[in-house]
This record gives structure tokens, C-alpha cells and sequence, in this order.
């Protein structure tokens, strides 16, 4: 590259940023807007199944029915959020969504429990169809243990049986905070660069500057690269923020080394603006833009494991992630944060990022002139 | 309001839209493509979780409990290991995501009555399906200690519990994912389609000419709102039939509360897109904003995915004023729980609610713009 050429790309970067830094409210969408959705997200990307809200209809009123009760309040799973005496209300309370869980312990539960056994009655909400799976286990397990402990109460002798000891390693507590902050972070800045270039291009368009700029000596090859080093500035900035703010506010540990996480975010960065400028290069109205930017958006955030596993994906879809930036990122931070994972791990999503981020890039450019063009 | 006047913005803009046939298309296609995609592609279905085995006991009880593992569905046994280390290899290398490490006192405690404890190494980085997945083996486990207690004897448990599952009755995913995905892709495809309608208008110059005509500032921002109401309903109504018929979920409810709550929600987030467009006058920003304002939000605070039950106090305060909880909160009402309006009446009254305010906001600021 020629000295010309550098000078010319250092003038128009300086007006780029000059021009992306002018507008206050550009500011806020910027620096601050990430900061606040981290702060929303990290407390809103909770999975953690605590305190159920769970409905009671208890016909029987006795000690042991109320002691059953108590086996399902004490595991810190359900909470109490109602009770009544007609299996009506229960019906009521999850018809409105008061409660995702109801228990109906029928009349003649004592009476039964000494005699020919009895039954209680869980009702789950499925329309939140993972808390109702992982809640109807948990009540599973609380009754079976109570009539375990009724049995041996009652003079069977039972001993024995089989104990499970869980251990979780990387992330002791499974909070499920841990494992969804890091992607939070690659999500926003996947969002950033495409709000900050998709529009770029054909802005200049729609507003007849790009002639200017096509009679200017610039290059389409130098004035793609002053429109991508800002951004690209921009959102190493954000990444930096982003991420002291998971490990200082969240207090998300980060195990591994930054430096590790330093190459994966400038190939994710070159990638998600690559993207950008083409959708930007191949739209006729900033309107368009604006619709093919969320057209590859959104599934790029739900194909890339980021709240659906994708290990439970049809294998169609399985492939189809493999050519998505987000999510070979999204293996790098949580792998980073939380394993500590080191280069010699890490490098197949290394050469999936930069696979993509050249084959994107090359197809932008090649595009690029034609659009200056016509 | 004249009616002459509404209806000279409304063909306006129409003949405007018509005239950027792609962004047109786009905003067809783009609910059709989603919902095909991810009625497809996602399930919350937690199936087939690479799991390793450490039999160090290598007994018929050992062999039984893995057995079980296997049997349920939800686990594929992926290596059976040798050594203690192997756990850390499968485990730090993700080609399993748990590791059951059954000792080799197993048999002899089973055998002599003791509680045989047998140990579960779970791959935390991953904490939803290893939530997901203890879940799953503390069952397995459980019902398998049950079996073993009670072999041979004549007792059966005094209570049992019987449950069941309401309006999902299959959990199937796809039933809870596609009406909360409908309000997900319509929030964000309204502001789109807003968003950008008063900025580029004032980017292009138009405004000028569009202040020095006798309309009214309430004309146009209604007027302009017809044409978009129009491809929101539209839309909303294919997603119906494609869930209905491709993906099967049961529409329990009713039809006509479905789409009059459906044309509040397009009110409000319509008009919400429009306050945004007023007010940032660039169409660039107007994108920015919108986004920022309304997708994240709607796919993480509505409820479609994450439980608003167990955000902090802040975030239910704050999910109070995305639009998309309560129509989320409709969806799944009327799709699958076929309830009326005596249980979505607040749902219904918060839409009420954002439609005035999104409007009269946009008018306002609209009107401030051009004085």
C-alpha cells in the first residue's frame, strides 16, 4: 500500500469518526447502550429453577398431608403462592398464570396413607415447557422420598438403595448466569457492528454523497477499509467494557487469558462488519438494510447455542450453525471465562472465525465497486 | 381529522411503500421465514446428552443403573473410560458433557443393604443442560433406588404422585415456542417498518413540503399508520395459519380476541416505531434505536424464553413496559391455554395503554419538529 494510499485511508477514518462521534445520541447508542443491556440481559438470562410459584389444594387437613407440604416447600423449589379448598381455584390460579405448579392431595390422604396407599395429584404448566419438565421431576422425587420415609415410619424395614453425589466442575453452583453473560456479550457486539455499518453504505446513497466520494481519488478498497477501522475501533472498545463490567458487576470469573479471547473477538469483529457492509453494499434503501441486518440477526442469535443447545438441534440446523460467526465466538468466551481454555483448545473455532471472516470480506469487496458503480 | 386528507397520507404512503417492492417482500417474507426456521430448528427438547461412564465395578448392578441411563431417551453414552483422568479429558475437551463414576464397592454395598453412592460430574460451563441434565439422572437414579429397596419385598409405597401436564400436554417445545416467537418477530417487524417512515422523510426533504400542506399532524401520523397496520395484521395472520397447519399447535381460544389484541399490540408497537422515527429525524439512528428498544428486549424480557417469575424486583418492573410480555402473555393464553377475555383483560387493558401512549407520543413529538 502506498503512502498516498495510507494518508488518503487516515483522513477519511479521521472524518468517519469524527462523523460517527459528532451526534450525541450516536454517543449513547455506542458506549453506552451495551453497558445497559449487559446490566438488563445478565439479570434477565436467568434459567435457575427456585421458588416455583405453586398453587395448594389440600382436601385432607392433616398432619401428614401438611408435612408432605413442607418436604415440597423445604427443597427451596416451590413456594407456596396459594392455597384453597376447592380444586377450582387451583384451576384459576393456572389458567391466569398465578402458578406454574399445582398440588391437590385428595380427602382421606391419612386415612389411605396407613391403608391402601393413596395418590397425589401434580398439575404443571407446559407452556413453559423446560420449568415444567425439570419442576415435575423435582415433585417426583419429594413424593417418593416422603413415601419412603412413611414406610420406614410404619415399621418396613427398608435400608439401602442408591445415593447421587452431583459434582459440577467450571461452574460449581450451575448458575446459569455464568454461562449466559460471556454470550451476552458476544451477541451485543455482534449487534453493534451490524447497526454501525449495515446502513453505512447505502446511507451515502440515499443521500447522493457516495458521487462525491466515487470523484474523490479514494479506492473502493480504501474507503471499505476507513468505514470499517472506526467501527471496528468502536467495538474492541465495547467488548473491553462489556467484559469488565461481567467480571467486576456479575463477578462472572474469567479463568482464561484475555489475550486468548483477543484474536477470536478481532476475527469476530472483521466477520460481523464484513456482513454489514455487504448487506449495506447490496441494499437499495436504508429500509431494506434495516430489514436484511435483522433477516440475518436474529437467526444468527438463535442458531448459535446461545439459549437453545445446539446438540439437540436437527442436523440440518446443526450444520447451518457451522457457518455462523456467532456461534464459534460464543464457544471462545465461555470457553474463555469459564474453562480457562487456552489457544491449543480453541483453534478450530480460531479457523472457523477466520474462514468466515475472509470468505465474507472477499464477497463484500468484490461487490463493493459494482455498487459504487451503479 | 378530515377524512379526505387521512386518506390522501394513507394512499401516499402506500404508493410509497409500493415503490420499494423489496423492503414490501421483506416484510412478508421475513415473519414466514422465521417462523418456518425456528418451528424447525429450535427445541428446548433436552434429548441425547453425550454422556461417559466409569464403571469400576463392573457388576450386574453396575450394568443395570447405566442401563437405565441409556434407556431414558435423554442420554447417549458416548466413551466408556478406564481411569479416573479420563473424566477430566471428556469433560475439558466437551465431547461429554457428564461423567457417572460408579466405585467399586457399588455391588457390595447394594448387596449388603448399605447405601451404594455412586457419583455424577456434571460440565457446569454449560449450565443449562447440565441443570437439565442432574435433573434427568437424579430421576433415573431415584426410580432405580426405589426398584432396589423395594426388589424382592412385598411392599408397595404408600402415596405416589400422579402428574400431569396442562394445556402442553406433550411438552412439546414447539407448541410454547411458536405463539411467543409470533409476538417476538411482530414486535420488532412493526418498529421496523415505522421506524424509518418520518426520518426519511426529513432526511430527504420531504417534511418541508409535507408542513406547508393544510395537514394535520394527527392526520399524518394516523395516516401514515394505516398502510403498516394493514401489513402487520397481514402477517399475523399467515404466522397463524402456518403454525396451525405446518406445525400443528392447537388454537384453543378465540380467533376474534385473537386479532383484536393483535391490532392493539400492532397499535402500540407501530406507534412506538413511529415516536422513534419522529424523534431521531436520521434514519440511521431511527434503526439504532429501534433495535436496541425493541428485539432485545422483547426476546429476553417477555417472557418467551426466560421467566419473568424469576427476574429481580427491577427487571419485572421494567418488563412491565415491553409491549411483547403482554402479547406473549396473549398468545399463549388463547393458543394453548384457550382461555377468554376475563383472563386477559389486563393484557388487553396494558395494550390499550401503549397504543395511546406510543401515538400520543409520536404525534407530540412530531408536532414539536415541525413548529
Amino acid at each position: 500500500m502506498s503512502g498516498a494510499s495510507l494518508l488518503r485511508i487516515r483522513e477519511m477514518v479521521k472524518k468517519e469518526f469524527r462523523q460517527l462521534l459528532r451526534d450525541r445520541r450516536t454517543r449513547m447508542v455506542i458506549f453506552v447502550s451495551p453497558l445497559l443491556q449487559l446490566l438488563m440481559f445478565g439479570y434477565a438470562v436467568n434459567t435457575d429453577i427456585r421458588d416455583t410459584a405453586t398453587f395448594v389444594v389440600d382436601l385432607d387437613a392433616t398432619a401428614p398431608s401438611r408435612r408432605l407440604i413442607d418436604a415440597f416447600v423445604a427443597t427451596g423449589y416451590f413456594e407456596v403462592v396459594g392455597r384453597s379448598d376447592r380444586p377450582a381455584d387451583l384451576v384459576r390460579a393456572l389458567d391466569h398464570g398465578d402458578a406454574l405448579v399445582g398440588i391437590e392431595i385428595p380427602r382421606g390422604f391419612a386415612r389411605d396413607l396407613t391403608g391402601d396407599g393413596t395418590a397425589v395429584q401434580i398439575v404443571v404448566d407446559g407452556t413453559e415447557s423446560n420449568s415444567a419438565t425439570i419442576a415435575q421431576g423435582y415433585a417426583q422425587r419429594i413424593v417418593r422420598r416422603f413415601a419412603l420415609e412413611r414406610a420406614a415410619a410404619a415399621g418396613t424395614v427398608l435400608s439401602g438403595g442408591v445415593d447421587l453425589r452431583t459434582r459440577a466442575w467450571y461452574n460449581p453452583n450451575l448458575e446459569s448466569r455464568a454461562y449466559n453473560v460471556p454470550a451476552v456479550i458476544g451477541v451485543l457486539i455482534m449487534l453493534m457492528c451490524l447497526l454501525l455499518t449495515s446502513l453505512a453504505v447505502v446511507r451515502e446513497r440515499e443521500l447522493g454523497t457516495l458521487d462525491q466520494l466515487m470523484v474523490s481519488p479514494l479506492s473502493p478498497g480504501e474507503l471499505m477499509l476507513s468505514k470499517t477501522i472506526p467501527v471496528a475501533i468502536v467495538a474492541l472498545f465495547d467488548l473491553a467494557a462489556v467484559s469488565v463490567l461481567a467480571i467486576v458487576w456479575f463477578r462472572i470469573p474469567m479463568v482464561g487469558s484475555p489475550l486468548v479471547l483477543l484474536p477470536a473477538a478481532l476475527l469476530y469483529i472483521l466477520a460481523a462488519l464484513a456482513v454489514g457492509l455487504l448487506i449495506s453494499t447490496i441494499s437499495r434503501t436504508q429500509q431494506e438494510a434495516f430489514m436484511s441486518m435483522f433477516l440475518f440477526f436474529q437467526p444468527s442469535i438463535i442458531l448459535s447455542g446461545f439459549f437453545y443447545p445446539i446438540d439437540s438441534m436437527p442436523r440440518f440446523f446443526r450444520w447451518l450453525t457451522l457457518g455462523n460467526p456467532v456461534r464459534h465466538f460464543l464457544e471462545v468466551v465461555r470457553a474463555v471465562f469459564l474453562k480457562g481454555a487456552g489457544f491449543a483448545d480453541l483453534w478450530p473455532q480460531y479457523l472457523s472465525l477466520a474462514v468466515l471472516a475472509v470468505a465474507v470480506l472477499w464477497f463484500a469487496v468484490v461487490r463493493f465497486p459494482k455498487t459504487m458503480a451503479g | 381529522m378530515n377524512r379526505t386528507r387521512l386518506s390522501a397520507i394513507a394512499r401516499k404512503e402506500f404508493l410509497q411503500i409500493r415503490r420499494d417492492p423489496r423492503s414490501l417482500y421483506l416484510a412478508f417474507i421475513l415473519p414466514i421465514l422465521l417462523l418456518t426456521l425456528f418451528g424447525y430448528a429450535i427445541s428446548f427438547d433436552i434429548r441425547n446428552i453425550r454422556m461417559a461412564v466409569l464403571d469400576q465395578s463392573q457388576s450386574a448392578g453396575s450394568r443395570e443403573l447405566i442401563e437405565s441411563f441409556e434407556s431414558s431417551g435423554y442420554f447417549t453414552i458416548v466413551g466408556r473410560l478406564a481411569r479416573v483422568g479420563d473424566a477430566d479429558r471428556v469433560l475439558g475437551d466437551g465431547s461429554a458433557k457428564l461423567v457417572l463414576v460408579i466405585p467399586p464397592t457399588f455391588a457390595a454395598d447394594l448387596g449388603s443393604g448399605r447405601a451404594a453412592e455412586v457419583q455424577l460430574l456434571l460440565d457446569g460451563s454449560d449450565a443449562n443442560t447440565a441443570t437439565i441434565a442432574q435433573n434427568y439422572a437424579d430421576a433415573i437414579v431415584s426410580r432405580y433406588s426405589t426398584d432396589v429397596i423395594l426388589r424382592g419385598r412385598t411392599v408397595t409405597l404408600p402415596v405416589r404422585a400422579e402428574s400431569r401436564v396442562w394445556y402442553n400436554e406433550t411438552l412439546e417445545s414447539r407448541n410454547m415456542i411458536v405463539p411467543g416467537l409470533v409476538a417476538v418477530i411482530m414486535s420488532i417487524i412493526a418498529a421496523m417498518l415505522t421506524a424509518l417512515t418520518i426520518a426519511r422523510e426529513w432526511e430527504r426533504g420531504t417534511m418541508e413540503q409535507l408542513a406547508a400542506t393544510p395537514v394535520h399532524r394527527l392526520e399524518v401520523v394516523i395516516g401514515k399508520l394505516i398502510p403498516y397496520v394493514g401489513i402487520g395484521l397481514f402477517d399475523v395472520a399467515v404466522a397463524t395459519v402456518l403454525g396451525l397447519t405446518v406445525f400443528r399447535v392447537p388454537l384453543r381460544g378465540d380467533v376474534l380476541l385473537l386479532a383484536v389484541m393483535t391490532l392493539l399490540f400492532l397499535l402500540g408497537a407501530l406507534g412506538l416505531g413511529m415516536f422513534i422515527s419522529a424523534a431521531m429525524k436520521s434514519q440511521m439512528l431511527a434503526t439504532q434505536v429501534a433495535m436496541i428498544a425493541t428485539f432485545l428486549p422483547a426476546l429476553l424480557l417477555s417472557g418467551f424464553i426466560f421467566s419473568i417469575a424469576t427476574m429481580p424486583w427491577v427487571l419485572k418492573a421494567l418488563s412491565r413496559v415491553v409491549p411483547a410480555r403482554y402479547y406473549v402473555s396473549v398468545t399463549k393464553g388463547i393458543f394453548l391455554k384457550g382461555v377468554g377475555i376475563d383472563v386477559l383483560a389486563v393484557d388487553g387493558i396494558a395494550m390499550v395503554i401503549f397504543a395511546a401512549v406510543g401515538l400520543g407520543l409520536a404525534i407530540r413529538v412530531f408536532h414539536k419538529e415541525i413548529t
